[in-house]
């Protein structure tokens, strides 16, 4: 099963996503429960916005960093996310 | 390079506990506060409650739960989720579910709670009403109604023992009626009133293994849709659970009367006085009182766990265990195949097999003024 490029992908409701100053990351907080997040998959989670799809959030990232060719990675970390139920398809 | 004596650095909190109130409508059995709580009667007001959220959450706390006894019998609740959402926890109220209205559960809502736990003992009325000491099944199963209609994520908790392990299957159904995002089975550790009523609700191995197998078919089949937690009963295991992520690392507890506690068991320890609240800063107990420092790091290990290669896993395993089970707050937690008190645990086990008959001491006032009362 791999994330189709073009299904909207939003943030789940039953989490959240924050910015925590002590610890200068963000974070995804859901119950007994935190992860840390390094500043690329915050960057992709935070366009987890129920219109962005995995197209989209590639364009804005290659854009962003100056680069190309990261398709592969972030489709890789969208997968775990949903797999986590960190976002879901906004379908 | 680490010279002897040295302290590890000192990591800031992460989770907080704020146990409100000892006050509870309930009586369980296992209950995990000290059998002598009636002792601690002065809870800290709102300011100072507001004032500890504070503290913890500028060292870096952001994992924040409310409970006690029952935090809903605190009329300041609504306002200390609101104090607490202004400060960027996520806060989770812990809770009976006794009592709790469609209209309190949308005011704490309001307030910026993120999610409820409800816990229920057992999937059918009369055995859970029994362990609760009090006729609440009916109403806790429309509370979890509720905290699902409303859009929080549900938490639902089943504390597992020898009166309601038959029924894994029962209460794994019951989620699933209730829709529960998350199931904790949590089996009984035996701290507090749990420890007190041991020989009542230790299961037997063959029950455990029977459960345990239950838990994680579901768990299997639930995959994506409900998340399972299994507490394992440790008795049961040959090494022990890991000290609270290690001692002073990462959790804190703040017990009604403002007593700061590195772990909620901790109070059973034989140790004077907890620093509290009430005269220190979060930040002072957290860095500088004896009791959070004592058992950082691996310098205070006696042997075996002193010279063991997975003392930087488990941190010795549990104080509190250790203390309660072999008098010896520093000792090998007896959990360890490696203890050489391992046969406390085992004498359990073998008690668990025919038990004695005893009745269950049910957790109230009355019963915790005996522990202290001459
Ligand atoms: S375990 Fe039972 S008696 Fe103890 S605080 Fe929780 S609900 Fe109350
Ligand atoms: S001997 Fe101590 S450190 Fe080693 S496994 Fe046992 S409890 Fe853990």
């Amino acid at each position: 099963m791999s994330l189709d490029p073009d299904t909207p992908l939003r943030f789940s409701p039953l989490h959240r996503l924050q910015w925590e100053e002590a610890q200068q990351r963000y974070v995804i907080l859901y119950p007994e429960g935190l992860v840390e997040l390094n500043a690329t998959s915050a960057e992709i989670l935070k366009r987890c916005d129920g219109k962005h799809t995995l197209k989209t959030i590639v364009e804005e990232l290659e854009r962003k960093y100056e680069t190309e060719g990261l398709t592969d990675d972030i489709r890789e970390f969208l997968e775990i996310a949903l797999e986590n139920g960190w976002i879901q398809t906004a379908d | 390079m680490k010279t002897a004596g040295s302290k590890p650095p000192i990591s800031p909190p992460r989770w907080l506990l704020a146990e409100l109130t000892y006050a509870c409508p309930l009586q369980c059995p296992y209950c995990s506060n000290p059998v002598d709580f009636a002792r601690h009667k002065e809870e800290l007001a709102t300011e100072d409650w507001k004032r500890v959220l504070s503290e913890a959450r500028e060292m870096g706390a952001v994992q924040l739960g409310f409970s006690g006894g029952e935090p809903l019998t605190r009329p300041d609740l609504e306002a200390l989720v609101a104090h607490a959402r202004r400060l960027g926890y996520y806060s989770n109220l812990i809770t009976s579910g006794y009592g709790l209205s469609a209209e309190r559960i949308a005011a704490l809502k309001a307030a910026g709670l993120d999610h409820i736990q409800v816990s229920i003992q057992a999937p059918e009325r009369d055995l859970s009403d029994w362990l609760a000491g009090t006729e609440s099944f009916a109403h806790k199963k429309q509370v979890a109604r509720w905290v699902k209609e409303q859009g929080y994520p549900m938490v639902l908790c089943v504390v597992i023992h020898r009166h309601n392990i038959e029924q894994m299957e029962g209460i794994l159904e019951m989620a699933v009626e209730l829709g529960a995002d998350y199931l904790e089975l949590a089996n009984t550790q035996y701290y507090g009133w749990a420890r007190l009523n041991r020989a009542q609700l230790m299961p037997t191995r063959a029950q455990f293994e029977r459960a345990e197998a239950v838990a994680r078919r579901y768990k299997e089949r639930l995959k994506g849709k409900m998340k399972i937690y299994y507490v394992v009963p440790d008795y049961y295991e040959d090494r022990p659970k890991a000290c609270m992520n290690g001692w002073g690392t990462t959790f804190l507890t703040v017990a009604p009367d403002g007593a700061a506690l590195p772990c909620h068991a901790a109070r059973e320890l034989p140790i004077g006085e907890f620093p509290n609240v009430r005269e220190m800063s979060v930040r002072e107990i957290w860095e500088e009182s004896e009791i959070f420092n004592r058992f950082r790091g691996f310098d205070w290990m006696p042997e075996p766990c002193r010279s063991c290669d997975e003392k930087t896993k488990d941190y010795g395993g549990c104080r509190c265990q250790a203390y309660l089970l072999t008098g010896d707050m520093t000792a090998a937690d007896p959990v360890c195949a490696k203890s050489p008190h391992r046969r406390l645990v085992d004498q359990a086990i073998a008690e668990a097999e025919a038990p004695p008959e005893v009745p269950l001491v049910f957790r109230n006032p009355k019963a915790s003024r005996r522990f202290f009362e001459t």
